[in-house]
């Protein structure tokens, strides 16, 4: 068993790589009634090609998605019922990388991990429950249809993207995921759900050694082989197309933007490379940045407006965007300041503040559990502590961040994708 | 002050009308605090409650515009100050929730508590003003921006669904008003008018302030002493009363179509409570909800979505101040009627008394679970303690939770006997698709 302590940010750490390749996290809160549990796979919706055993497999979009529907049903019954009984919520998520399966309660909550992890990793289908759920997805992809912010996101990535599997919506097309039948769902389940391939992390009031002999007496005890997977060859930094745009039931105009950054694969770099482009952002586009406000007072955009970064499938990429009466000028501004940044450096008094600012942020993210767990997980797969961001934060200099704009946010590479009122 | 099994509870006026609520948490990052004005719910007055904050955020005396003010906040290691607009029932809540990293996290000497309760009091009673006037630059700004997001409630079609049927349903009472009134009424305000309107918050408006967090309570009561100082000492309002209207005004059920562009059609359903809300048992309530369709293990999820896939998502809500029951639902166009007939047989269910054991306890467990888990965010600890304020009589919200483990079955029945359905709002798409399926049933 490792411990991790943590005391600037009074938080502690144990952790145990189980003989079956599981890796276990703990994360001990005295006083907190509620307890969560967090149950990952290194698998999203971006992991559609891969080799196991010396061989490549094709897959349709949509599978990692759907297993995480189907898992909740046991031969004996439906999880989500045996957890819901329990008090406990459970609840899952796929995302382009990983999928997760968790929930939070605070009695009975040995009993509820068992369950959890009985779950997902024994999987029961029929050819029956799996045509059900086929109807169940469909609605869910047509919930998508409707859904502005969905179109948007979407009509940025394909316009970013040539080939990449980003450029597909994690639950799949209602034609990709008609060809899904329950032997894919047991194969693409016995490679990407093996221990090996996992991480838990419990967050509550608990004693670690329970959690750590919990999950190794109910999980299966053999390791295996990690898959190799396959996104496509490298794509450069120009985008496909620079412009989507489309009409829909809205009623102010809105847009995403982005641009394709350089990747860094994993390990403590890319915590850095994150933390280093958030406050790049936070200084081009944040709430205290001089452009934000002087957009904000003309009224061209609202408290809306915002950024993330994200990467997936060996690459990396930044989202930017909001409602905004016209967004093409708000485009076009934002390309004018970042030239303008790049050319006369940066305000390192505001840089000062955002940095305080983002030490107090990420701070206050570790009030929240399932913050926790899956920054601890997406850590065990990308190979970082992610308890080290408060300290790189600290450490950022100005010229890392002007640097990080220079080799990376160039207006050419941007693309935009623009839903208008119809 | 009170000792539940949770939390140490204080509670003081600081003048008449000016309550504070200090509730002792410690195993947070950050606590927070929230100012909140109080008035009766209205459809004049809506739209300028809902500015006012918006407004006031902009700038104060010493911080005029958004760059020094973000400044500051940034430099507090981002204590954030956000606007918020509470509806309960019929009153209206506004102003503003606070939030700061606690010092022990901090380098040292921060005394954020101070600081933060210093600068949303100063933003509060002085904000940007020319010649006794808000900027009208930033009325005229913020007037548009909640122009657009009351025009915006239509992107979320769900939450839209909701909004239309209490209109309908509510079209002569005040619930019937949205949490940020109507477009209309907001293009009439002028920074004339919001100036008076700040002034007669300021002056009658009863106020709640809360604060969550590890600080002790004299030290809290000192910073918002200090703070407010300047708060007028007038005779404030009582807190306003809710309008419960205890059954539908017609027999047969109204029923509301209207189409916009969307593939999934927004069933929602609207109930009054009938005679259960003359004396309403809260713990019984909260059971009937979590037993028909406010939990996974209800009877709604578990049918209506589980064992006859006629929807995607179901459940069921009560607002215990205004007595009124609400269903909603995403389903195909075509599943509309076997939907809704099969959301009041559960009903009738509940009503019968068919309610096993196991949906008992399980309705327990999620109940104390979500309170539990509620009270282990800072967010949720607050809302449920500032609730817990507002009803009359107030009550302790960790004693009520644990209050649902005596409630039976008869008590349940009760709750549910004199709910009756009073209007249905069904929104449909009006594409191609949902003809051709028409076509398909002829």
């Amino acid at each position: 068993m490792t411990h991790n302590q943590y005391t600037n940010l009074g938080e502690q750490v144990y952790s145990e790589k189980l003989s079956n390749g599981l890796s276990v996290f703990v994360v001990p809160k005295p006083g907190f009634y509620k307890k969560f549990a967090y149950f990952a796979t290194n698998y999203g919706g971006v992991d559609r090609r891969f080799k196991i055993a010396d061989k490549w497999i094709d897959t349709p979009a949509g599978v990692a998605h759907f297993l995480e529907h189907k898992l909740f049903e046991t031969k004996d019954g439906n999880a989500l019922d045996l957890l819901s009984q329990n008090g406990a919520s459970p609840n899952a998520y796929t995302s382009n990388d990983l999928t997760a399966y968790y929930f939070e309660c605070g009695d009975k909550f040995r009993e509820n991990l068992e369950i959890l992890l009985s779950f997902v990793s024994i999987p029961y289908f029929t050819p029956e429950s799996v045509e059900k759920e086929q109807g169940i997805i469909t609605q869910e992809i047509r919930m998508g249809e409707d859904d502005p912010d969905f179109n948007l996101y979407y009509g940025l990535l394909k316009s970013l993207y040539k080939h990449k599997p980003l450029r597909d919506s994690v639950a799949g097309t209602v034609e990709s995921i008609g060809q899904i039948t329950s032997e894919l769902l047991y194969d693409c389940h016995r490679i990407f759900y093996n221990p090996s391939n996992m991480a838990l992390c419990v967050v509550g009031d608990v004693d670690p050694a329970d959690i750590f002999d919990t999950a190794h007496k109910t999980l299966p005890q053999q390791p295996g082989e990690v898959p190799l997977r396959d996104y496509g060859t490298s794509e450069s930094l120009i985008p496909e197309v620079s412009r989507a745009e489309k009409a829909m039931d809205v009623s102010l105009p809105v847009f995403n933007a982005g641009l394709k950054i350089n990747p860094v694969s994993c390990g403590k770099e890319k915590l850095k490379l994150e933390i280093i482009s958030y406050m790049a952002l936070e200084l081009m586009l944040g709430h205290s940045s001089p452009l934000y406000l002087r957009l904000y007072a003309d009224g061209q955009i609202n408290s809306d407006f915002g950024f993330s970064v994200d990467s997936a499938a060996k690459t990396a990429y930044i989202v930017f965007g909001g409602e905004a009466r016209d967004p093409q000028f708000v485009f076009a501004e934002v390309q004018k300041e970042i030239l303008k940044i790049c050319e006369g450096g940066a305000d390192t008094e505001l840089l000062k503040r955002i940095k305080k600012a983002s030490m107090g942020s990420t701070i206050r993210a570790y009030n929240s559990f399932s913050a926790i767990a899956s920054s601890i997980s997406e850590g065990h797969f990308q190979d970082f502590d992610s308890f080290d961001a408060i300290n790189i934060l600290k450490a950022v200099t100005v010229d890392d961040i002007l640097n990080f704009i220079a080799d990376n946010i160039i207006p050419d590479h941007m693309a935009i994708s623009i839903i208008n009122p119809l | 002050m009170v000792t539940n099994s949770k939390h140490t509870v204080y509670k003081t006026q600081l003048a008449p009308g000016v309550s504070l609520t200090c509730v002792n948490a410690g195993r947070f990052k950050s606590s927070s605090i929230t100012i909140n004005f109080i008035s009766t719910l209205n459809k004049k007055t809506a739209s300028a409650n809902a500015l006012l904050p918006r407004v006031l955020r902009r700038g104060s005396i010493n911080y005029p515009d958004m760059e020094s003010l973000s400044a500051l906040l940034d430099d507090l290691y981002g204590v954030r100050v956000e606007p918020i607009v509470r509806k309960k029932g019929e009153m209206h809540c506004v102003g503003f929730f606070v939030d700061f990293v606690d010092d022990r996290y901090l380098p040292g000497g921060e005394n954020l508590l101070e600081e933060a309760t210093k600068i949303a009091c100063e933003i509060l009673l002085y904000p940007a003003a020319k010649n006794g006037k808000l900027l009208d630059e930033y009325v005229q700004s913020e007037k548009s921006n909640l122009i657009d997001d009351i025009r915006a409630s239509i992107n979320d079609k769900r939450g839209y669904a909701l909004d239309r049927l209490l209109e309908e349903m509510c079209a002569d009472e005040a619930y019937g008003v949205g949490r940020l009134g109507s477009e209309a009424e907001a293009a009439k305000i002028t920074c004339e008018s919001l100036t008076a309107h700040h002034h007669h918050l300021l002056s009658s408006a009863k106020i709640e302030l809360m604060y969550c967090g590890l600080a002790s309570p004299e030290r809290v009561e000192n910073a918002f002493r200090s703070a407010l100082k300047d708060l007028p000492h007038e005779k404030r309002n009582e807190a306003p009363k809710t309008t419960v209207i205890l059954e539908p005004n017609s027999d047969a059920p109204r029923r509301v179509n209207e189409t916009l562009d969307v593939t999934q059609g927004k069933l929602t359903m609207g109930f009054r409570l009938g005679n259960f809300m003359k004396d309403p048992d809260l713990p019984a309530l909260m059971m009937l909800n979590a037993i028909y369709g406010g939990e996974i293990s209800s009877k709604l999820f578990q049918n209506v979505r589980e064992r006859l896939s006629l929807c995607y998502y179901v459940n069921s809500m009560v607002d215990k101040y205004k007595g009124i029951m609400i269903v909603t639902s995403g389903v195909d166009f075509s599943k509309c009627d076997d939907a809704q007939n099969e959301i009041l047989s559960l009903l009738d269910e509940v009503k019968r008394g068919n309610i096993s054991d196991t949906e008992l306890t399980a309705a327990r467990r999620s109940i104390i679970n979500s309170i539990n888990s509620a009270l282990d965010r800072l967010g949720g600890l607050e809302g449920l303690y500032f609730d817990s304020t507002l009803n009359t009589p107030p009550y302790d919200p960790v004693t009520l939770s644990e209050k649902v483990l005596e409630v039976t079955k008869e008590r349940i029945i009760d709750a549910a006997s004199g709910i009756k359905l009073d209007t249905i709002y069904f929104l449909s798409g009006n594409g191609e698709e949902n003809e051709a399926e028409a076509d398909d049933d002829t």
